[in-house]
């Protein structure tokens, strides 16, 4: 963003105070996601840059903390992966199916009381996490599906879903109708006129949805310490209880691998919205 | 020609505009049946759970199951001076039976709620009662320990007579029912709830503010920049936006922390003298920089979306009328902006006021909100109803909040990413 060569001085001072403060704030934003990547490497016990480190002396730099998150005794990552990667599984497969169809009727014109479903749809995602987890937890402890991985999967379906229905909703207001009367006209039944024509033409948004369904799944606590039993534990519990007692480098080392994980998503994520907006003839910039 | 003759008829001979709303109602049905299978699960799941928090909160049956002879029995009593011989004689059989089944732990705990001191007396009770002997309750109970004795005791029990309370309200603003039946403030010392409402409206109100003052100069400067760069500092955007929280939490706590790269930093300058470093994590400032963080990209993309759609030459056209940039900035963009502006503000504050993980990691005593208190109840004292009252006064105001969002940009606008 070059300024013009007429711009008076005090103004260019203007501008480059305004780029300075905008360069902060991309540092406020990013930076602490990369402090955790050089400690998640160092050799020491402490959680501060060593002088080794500094100097870059490969002496100060080890593996030895991701070997202890796969290898380390009486190591909870492993069941905790394990657990968190089937809950988010079944999670986002729930969430996409109930999400995706629920959108599907949302978007029909002919859907009476449309903000007020739509607001209890979205509730969810509005209401405060620990009150969620509060309800929740009385109703699976009431149906005997308390500390089961059945009860945190359908849980993180109530949370999931307002994520696939915001994202569907928002493919299919772009959604060309006429494409599905020509099937049907064609002889084609709802069902295969779905599978065949509507779900490839919106499946962008719902993958997206599910994106964020999965994530959601992934990341959340406070719901799953309400319902976990300890054999129920997953990464972000074991990783909430290793903050609450001790800073260890192996939450780092967890860590890490879970910003290489988002970064991964967030590509995904991005690749798919524009192809979705090239698929819609949306042009964005 | 009458009316009737000059209708549209169909090929099947019934009128065009019955048809049509057969077909309506149709389609009518059809849509709803396909948000029918969500909806439902949402209601049974989560809505009507919630309604089950607000039974919660103002059930009282359990100590009058409890003590079902005594309050028969206090019915009569006007209770100024101490209770009739009837009503000893009733508590007593009463809690007989409570011990026999050893769940007078219970009401132990109910009534010391209720008042504090119950719990040893009730034990006391609990063991002396088995020498007993019939007759003249009341001097026998009063033998065990002086506060039975004592009127505010018995009156404490009464006040727990009704199936229904909303006593766990009152406790939830730091207030209560007095024995005269009057709303009134617990002791100054003792009102701990009023102060968490007022700092977590604080936190909330602060956060937001910050997120504001820091997303509009980068929100500005995304819409504004070739998409070549703007899609690179998007992802400054998007990346966190993306990461676990928990992970930025904890990058915040290395950062914050005393021997920290934050406080490093500070040293380095001179802000700070090395032996004499700040605390920043565990206290408020450790929750407003590390929610800040956490909550700007709801703030950022909202406002990116609405900026982009306004177009530079507007900007322009200000300038040639003869504003100074400043002056076409504030009467011409800033406007433009507003909207933008509303939907961050609601979302971050929205979000804001109900945390927990954050402020439970690095916001010590001092950094505390609502939430944590909630859980708090939950997990620790399992005060389950009080817990269930302080969340739904908490979803009331988030929902007062989400009714205004929903009126000035509706839900179906939320933007993802």
């Amino acid at each position: 963003m070059a300024l013009p060569k007429y711009t008076e001085p005090h103004y260019r001072i203007w501008h480059y105070f305004y780029l300075f403060i905008c360069g902060c704030v991309f540092i406020f934003l990013i930076a602490p996601l990369f402090v955790i990547f050089p400690l998640s490497f160092n050799a020491e016990e402490f959680l501060v840059f060593s002088d080794g480190m500094k100097r870059l002396d490969p002496d100060a730099f080890s593996l030895r903390w991701y070997h202890d998150m796969i290898y380390g005794t009486k190591n909870p990552w492993g069941l905790a992966a394990k657990n968190s990667f089937i809950i988010a599984l079944f999670a986002t497969i729930g969430s996409i199916i109930l999400g995706t169809v629920a959108a599907l009727g949302l978007s029909s014109r002919h859907m009476p009381y449309k903000g007020l479903i739509m607001a209890i749809l979205i509730s969810p995602m509005i209401v405060p996490l620990i009150i969620s987890g509060v309800a929740i937890f009385f109703f699976m402890a009431k149906v005997g599906l308390a500390a089961t991985h059945a009860g945190i999967i359908l849980a993180h379906i109530i949370l999931g879903t307002p994520f696939v229905v915001i994202t569907v909703t928002a493919t299919l207001s772009g959604f060309d109708h006429s494409v599905t009367r020509a099937a049907s006209s064609l002889g084609s039944d709802p069902v295969n006129t779905f599978m065949k024509i509507t779900l490839p033409l919106i499946l962008p948004g719902v993958i997206s949805g599910g994106l964020f369904a999965f994530v959601t799944s992934f990341d959340e606590v406070v719901v799953v310490l309400f319902l976990a039993g300890l054999e129920n534990t997953t990464i972000p519990i074991q990783m909430w209880t290793g903050l609450r007692e001790q800073l260890s480098p192996t939450i780092l080392a967890v860590a890490t691998c879970l910003i290489v994980l988002s970064i991964l998503i967030l590509v995904t994520a991005e690749l798919l919205r524009r192809r979705s907006e090239r698929l819609r003839g949306i042009n964005r910039y | 020609m009458s009316k009737e003759t000059q209708k549209i008829l169909t090929t099947d001979g019934i009128p065009l505009e019955e048809s049509l709303k057969k077909a309506e109602k149709k389609n009518k049905i059809k849509a709803f049946l396909l948000v029918a299978p969500l909806l439902l699960y949402l209601l049974i799941t989560y809505i009507f759970p919630i309604g089950d928090m607000f039974l919660r909160s103002v059930d009282d049956k359990m100590v009058t199951r409890m003590l079902p002879k005594t309050f028969i029995a206090m019915e009569k009593w006007d209770g100024r001076e101490l209770p009739p011989e009837e009503v000893f004689e009733a508590f007593y059989l009463d809690y007989k039976i409570l011990v026999k089944e050893k769940s007078f732990g219970k009401l132990a705990t109910q009534l010391n709620y209720e008042k504090n001191g119950f719990k040893s007396i009730l034990k006391k009770l609990a063991r002396k009662q088995k020498k007993f002997k019939e007759g003249n309750y009341k001097e026998q109970i009063m033998k065990v320990h002086k506060r039975w004795a004592n009127v505010e005791y018995w009156r404490a029990i009464k006040r727990r007579a009704p199936n229904y309370t909303y006593s766990k309200y009152l406790k939830g603003i730091d207030m209560y029912e007095n024995e005269d039946g009057k709303i009134v403030q617990v002791d100054e010392t003792r009102r701990v709830h009023k102060k968490l409402w007022l700092r977590t409206l604080e936190i909330a109100f602060f956060v937001t503010l910050f997120c504001f003052l820091m997303a509009y100069p980068i929100a500005h400067l995304l819409a504004t920049l070739p998409m070549k760069y703007s899609n690179l500092l998007m992802i400054c955007v998007l990346l966190p936006f993306w990461t676990s929280l928990l992970v930025r939490t904890a990058s915040w706590m290395i950062l914050l922390q005393q021997q920290g790269i934050v406080n490093d930093f500070f040293v380095w300058i001179g802000l700070f003298a090395d032996d004499n470093r700040p605390e920043m994590m565990y206290n408020k400032t450790g929750t407003y920089v590390a929610m800040t963080q956490i909550l700007l990209p709801f703030m950022v993309l909202p406002l990116y979306s609405v900026m982009k759609t306004i177009s530079p030459s507007l900007m322009r056209a200000g300038k040639s009328l003869g504003g100074t940039p400043f002056v076409a900035f504030w009467k011409v963009y800033f406007p433009l902006t507003i909207p933008g502006i509303g939907a961050g503000c609601l979302l971050v504050f929205i979000l804001a006021i109900g945390y927990y993980i954050t402020p439970a990691l690095v916001g010590g005593a001092s950094g505390t909100l609502i939430s944590n208190q909630i859980a708090y109840h939950m997990k620790s004292s399992l005060d389950w109803s009080f817990a269930s009252a302080m969340g739904l006064m908490l979803l009331a105001g988030v929902l007062a909040i989400y009714w205004v969002y929903n009126k000035l940009v509706g839900v179906d606008n939320i933007k993802l990413g």
